[in-house]
């Protein structure tokens, strides 16, 4: 194959991983300070995504048309809106049912997805169309033989990159990180230790779905072009490849989505039949992977009480 | 009167009354009527949920089963002939029933077993697929609609695996993986038709063609839809029976074992895989058998009637009749699929309803509407 074909998969597939692995790094966190699956992930998502795009047309109706402020404008409001959407969330229907059955949570999440999704094809100005998300990020493009890298590909993927690093030293390294931590671990014994329970659930949701946010931006920026079932498969996705991963496990996440977006990507490369299989390949391995190894890559290290 | 004979009146009247409320709901097509009607019907059920007549009820129907029964039949017999020359209100019920039979598969899963299945929408779309490709074929059509549920469940048996290997999340995903895989495979798959779909040929009985109109004499003509109606309710009284008939039996002991505590039910020499594994498939087969006949009724189908939406609505019904409760699914399924049918005014919005009704129903009242009672361990035993 030409090389400038396969550099182009390359940083397409680096870049599906990058989204795949934000979108899994919230299901992770949301089940490991909760135990559940807040399913709504990937609308939430595709909310952010609407938030942001208003925010750049407001930002031009009023004639600041510097595409620098307009994009930070574009990502301020759309993660700190939706790491409010996360926190009410979590507040209103995902701590109430906490001593329901998991399966519970996990319908009453899908549900509130679709309220997310229909309420934007339904209310946002003709929101049942697609909507052109506008390139804010340079064009320049440098050119290697007949391999072209644009600048907006490494800036995402550096700017992806740095959420990443920064969610996993927020983890490791801080006190706040320290009490996710600890009520992921043992939700008794942290809140024995002083800790606020209620306050770190909805500080961590807040945070997934923060990221969550800056990776439907991501998604918007580099695709051109946002509609509102964009969140449905990215959250199934992005779900898949945190239970691929092992969940509760920020790296088994990283790993996961990255794994799902190579398997894409070898899927529509590799493949010898069309490869308009390849989501259709990409899901027959998931669920061959969970079949081999039912907790996930990175196994849970929790064992089974009885 | 002795309690036995007052039993009875209270069931004939009650079907009675349940039939003419199904009439006039399905006859009147002004909104703001059918609005009043239906608050008159909440009303009238708060009411008498306040003043302990449903409680009554609810004990003289259990102490009647069989005559409950014939007088549902009955009821919905009268229904069916009452419309007997309109295409869409038949149209409506027979969907209505077909609904309901898929969901008795899924609350087999879900609702005995507590195998989660969020694909339903995929092993009915199975059956749909089987009835198109066999539909030309010589086969007779009466079988294609149980070749449809034997692939169902064949199909279904590729995620036997995984959704034994794995529990909780891990299966759900497993399944969501598999309906999304399915609906993928459909639209790019040029055999099967790709986004377009496929023409479904109708049912044809020894010769006895499904899709023309009834003519008994000269001024009576039934409408076509008569004939899958009444085929789907004798599919919906087979499938009753056998889901009853499992509830009761031993089989159904231990489906909840299994559901309750798989630990507990491992301990005490209950085989887990095996009762997983036979749920799975006989609700799979449920299901595949619905979507045959489905299929051949509406003639056509497409990828797009198979989506993630649609096993989310099957998966609502269940659970909004509440888990294992078979005469709740047959309200929720008649619920679900007739509301946004008559009321025009919210059918853009029918998604939208549903969601926000299911995020209640989880919030406040998890069990369902008429949730499952509990297995009386000695018949005739009043607790």
């Amino acid at each position: 194959m030409d090389v400038g074909l396969l550099g182009q998969f390359v940083v397409n597939g680096m870049m599906l991983g990058m989204m795949y692995a934000l979108v899994a790094v919230g299901f992770t966190l949301f089940f490991g300070v909760l135990d559940v699956i807040k399913f709504s992930h990937g609308d939430v998502l595709m909310v952010g995504t609407f938030a942001g795009f208003s925010t750049y047309l407001g930002l031009t109706a009023i004639g600041i048309d510097n595409a620098f402020v307009q994009l930070v404008g574009v990502l301020v409001v759309s993660i700190a809106s939706m790491a409010l959407l996360g926190a009410i969330i979590a507040r209103y229907l995902v701590l109430p049912l906490k001593s329901a059955p998991p399966l519970n949570t996990l319908l009453v999440t899908l549900m509130l997805g679709t309220v997310l999704r229909e309420s934007i094809r339904l209310f946002y100005p003709d929101g049942s169309n697609p909507k052109h998300f506008p390139s804010l990020l340079p064009t320049d493009a440098w050119s290697f033989g007949s391999f072209t890298l644009r600048a907006d590909s490494v800036i995402l993927l550096i700017g992806g990159l740095l959420v990443i690093i920064g969610v996993n030293v927020l983890i490791n390294r801080t006190r706040l990180g320290l009490a996710i931590r600890a009520v992921a671990q043992d939700e008794e014994t942290a809140k024995c230790m002083g800790i606020n329970f209620k306050m770190i659930v909805l500080l961590t949701f807040a945070l997934g779905s923060g990221v969550a946010a800056f990776a439907g931006v991501m998604n918007g920026l580099y695709y051109n072009e946002i509609n509102f079932g964009m969140g449905l498969l990215l959250g199934v996705i992005g779900f898949s490849a945190a239970i691929v991963g092992g969940l509760g496990n920020i790296y088994g996440a990283i790993l996961g989505g990255f794994l799902f977006a190579g398997l894409q990507t070898l899927g529509a490369v590799a493949l010898p039949f069309a490869s308009a299989y390849k989501d259709v390949f990409a899901f027959a391995v998931i669920i061959a992977l969970i079949a081999w190894r039912p907790t996930g890559l990175i196994a849970e290290k929790t064992s089974e009480r009885v | 009167m002795t309690q036995s004979l007052k039993d009875k009146l209270v069931i004939l009247l009650l079907a009675a009354l349940g039939t003419a409320f199904m009439v006039t709901f399905i006859a009147i097509e002004e909104q703001t009527e059918i609005f009043a009607l239906l608050l008159v019907a909440a009303a009238l059920i708060v009411a008498a949920a306040k003043f302990g007549v449903i409680k009554a009820i609810s004990q003289c129907l259990s102490r009647n089963e069989k005559l409950m029964n014939g007088a549902v039949i009955a009821a919905v017999l009268v229904v069916v002939f009452w419309f007997r020359e309109d295409h869409f209100p038949l149209l409506m019920i027979a969907t209505v029933m077909m609904y309901v039979i898929a969901c008795f598969g899924l609350n087999m899963q879900f609702g005995y077993t507590g195998v989660v299945n969020f694909a339903g929408a995929a092993f009915f779309g199975i059956g749909c697929y089987t009835a198109a490709v066999l539909g030309d074929t010589s086969v007779p059509l009466l079988m294609v609609i149980a070749l449809g549920g034997i692939a169902a469940a064949i199909i279904g048996s590729i995620l036997i695996i995984p959704v034994l290997r794995t529990r909780g999340h891990y299966a759900a995903v497993v399944t969501i993986a598999f309906g999304l895989l399915f609906r993928t495979f459909l639209e790019v798959n040029d055999t099967l038709g790709g986004p377009q779909g496929l023409r479904v040929p109708g049912m044809n009985l020894f010769g006895w063609d499904f899709n023309s109109n009834i003519e008994i004499s000269e001024n009576i003509e039934l409408s076509f839809y008569m004939n899958y109606v009444i085929l789907a309710l004798i599919m919906v009284i087979l499938a009753f029976v056998l889901m009853r008939r499992i509830e009761r039996s031993w089989i159904g002991l231990n489906f909840d074992a299994v559901r309750l505590d798989e630990t507990a039910a491992a301990c005490f020499g209950i085989d887990i895989k095996r009762w997983k594994i036979t749920a799975f498939t006989l609700g799979n087969f449920l299901a595949g058998t619905a979507g045959a006949l489905y299929a051949m009724m509406l003639g056509f189908i497409a990828p797009s009637n198979f989506a993630f939406s649609d096993s989310l609505i099957l998966v609502s019904i269940v659970l909004l009749g509440g888990m294992g409760s078979l005469w709740g699914t047959i309200l929720a399924a008649g619920l679900v699929v007739l509301l946004p049918e008559k009321l025009q005014a919210i059918q853009e919005y029918r998604f939208l309803i549903y969601a926000i009704v299911m995020i209640l129903i989880l919030l406040f009242r998890p069990q369902g509407i008429l949730p499952r009672g509990l297995r009386a361990y000695i018949p005739g035993w009043r607790g």
